[in-house]
């Protein structure tokens, strides 16, 4: 048990390494490669679902997540200022729809939004994208109206004194001195809310589409079904991690930079 | 009220929650005064100077501008703050701007002056400040004596009626206090009307028409600093004094 403290750190390291290569060669020597790729990536098949999957498909999920994007942002400001306000029924009311819409499941807000109120009320959702960009909206600005809060709370309060010292109105004051500090803080953020919606416009096929409305997850669904293979939704996953990387790797990198400049 | 007095408070009285801060302060400063308040940490000086331009709303009693009653619920504040200008502790400069840029943009943005016209103020004001060379500079990049500098030169831009100083020296590393004071006894020379609050007693003695010692909410003593400095009556003034000058 001469063992010092440093040099045991050494070996287990040493053991780590030899334990995941061992787990990496098992993995490599037991699957039926040939079988796995049979069923979930046949090239044959990766081939049929183009061009659809990016022309319709993924360009559905995009038009889904940027109207979901743009309606969760302005709704989100919005309740982030009624949250902040001086009157107090402003100040409730958005942390009462807050708790709310990030209390229930996505899912279950669109089924209720999407058929319920129609069934309720004898009202129709004029347009596909709308019935299910609006409540995934709706869900968004709740979580951004906290994100937005917390930017504009973390601007320090003197620049709100200095900036109405100077005789700007209190709006004038919040668009041109804070806001624009407070988006600093939050575009990485807003990013992954960003990100968190394209995969989230996966549960927007529960409200029944049309050819023309399919999303990635739904096209790769229902590839599977014609094709009795699993490649659609592969090749569906991996469209999606074409969207999502290039933003998730931005959002580190705006991280890096931040860092570098608060340093 | 004769048409020279510029800031006039009556029976102002300040309180947060069961902290009675200010207790009754009657003050005028005529233009092209300065005064200077002094009194230990606590004693309200801040608050009060605070209430000049609303940044605190007082609890009772009226503040008047320019004859403009502050304390009036149909006062414009947002206007009346415009001929008030404010200097900061902790300078409070707008991060996302270059030094010429938050000199601009309360003319730009409250005076509706064109950004060339506000440029040109906005570098012979910097220049007047000794900072001609670092307009493109943002805040992060200059000392804290610079900051403040150009937090004088922001308020100037305004052109105000009267300048407050809210320890604009405290948060001051001691070697840069020197060029901050000596923008501050330029201004004076030049008549601005001025509200200050220091620790720097060096500045009251040789600078202040007037000095104000504060304490517990209330004003102990007033007058020339000849008097209040120099030959304070009060006992609670002379004991603060001791302690600050004899150190």
């Amino acid at each position: 048990m001469a063992l010092s403290k440093r040099k045991k750190a050494m070996y287990m390291r040493y053991a780590m390494y030899v334990v995941s290569i061992a787990f990496l060669v098992a993995v490599i020597l037991f699957i039926d490669w040939e079988r796995l790729g049979n069923a979930m990536f046949r090239w044959n098949i990766v081939k049929e679902q183009f061009p659809d999957i990016l022309t319709k498909a993924a360009k559905n999920t995009v038009v889904f997540t940027i109207l979901g994007f743009a309606g969760g942002l302005s709704f989100g400001l919005l309740f982030a200022l009624m949250r902040l306000s001086s009157i107090r029924a402003y100040r409730w009311f958005a942390a009462t729809y807050i708790e709310i819409f990030r209390g229930i499941p996505l899912l279950v807000t669109l089924l209720i939004l999407g058929f319920g109120i129609p069934i309720a009320t004898g009202w129709k959702w004029p347009n596909p994208y709308l019935q299910g960009a609006i409540p995934l909206s709706l869900v968004a600005s709740a979580y951004m109206a906290e994100t937005i809060r917390a930017g504009i709370e973390a601007v320090p309060k003197g620049q709100m004194e200095a900036a109405r010292s100077l005789g700007m109105s209190y709006t004038r004051a919040m668009t041109t001195i804070i806001i624009p500090q407070a988006l600093r803080i939050i575009v990485p953020p807003l990013t992954n809310e960003f990100v968190l919606l394209i995969k989230d416009t996966s549960l927007i096929s529960v409200l029944g589409v049309t050819a023309a409305t399919k999303d990635l997850a739904r096209f790769g669904r229902d590839g599977v079904n014609q094709t009795a293979n699993a490649t659609p939704l592969i090749v569906a996953g991996l469209v999606y991690l074409a969207m999502t990387l290039p933003l998730t790797q931005l959002v580190a990198w705006m991280e890096r930079k931040t860092k570098a400049m608060s340093r | 009220m004769s048409s020279d007095v510029v800031v006039s408070l009556q029976d102002l009285h300040k309180s947060f929650g069961s902290n009675h801060v200010l207790r009754g302060i009657d003050l005028e400063v005529t233009r092209g005064e300065v005064v200077c308040i002094i009194g230990p940490s606590g004693s309200g000086k801040s608050t009060l100077l605070r209430c000049v331009n609303m940044l605190e709303t007082p609890s009772s009693g009226t503040i008047t501008v320019l004859g403009r009653e502050l304390t009036d619920i149909d006062c414009d504040i947002d206007e009346a703050r415009s001929k008030i200008g404010m200097v900061f502790q902790s300078f409070n400069l707008f991060p996302h701007m270059t030094a010429l840029e938050n000199v601009s943009v309360s003319q730009r943005k409250v005076l509706k002056r064109n950004a060339k016209e506000a440029e040109e103020t906005s570098r012979s004001l910097l220049a007047r400040v000794g900072l001609q060379d670092k307009e493109n500079s943002y805040p992060a990049q200059l000392s804290g004596g610079q900051q403040q500098r150009v937090a004088i030169a922001r308020a100037l831009a305004m052109n105000p009626d009267v300048m407050l100083f809210d320890e604009a020296t405290s948060a001051l590393d001691p070697e840069l206090v020197g060029d901050v004071l000596s923008v501050m006894q330029a201004l004076a020379q030049e008549g601005m009307t001025m509200l200050v609050v220091t620790h720097e007693m060096g500045f009251a003695k040789n600078v202040a028409d007037r000095v104000v010692f504060m304490d517990a909410g209330v004003i102990v003593e007033r007058g020339s600093p000849q008097q209040v400095i120099g030959a304070p009556k009060e006992e609670r003034t002379q004991s603060f004094l001791s302690s600050v000058l004899n150190h």
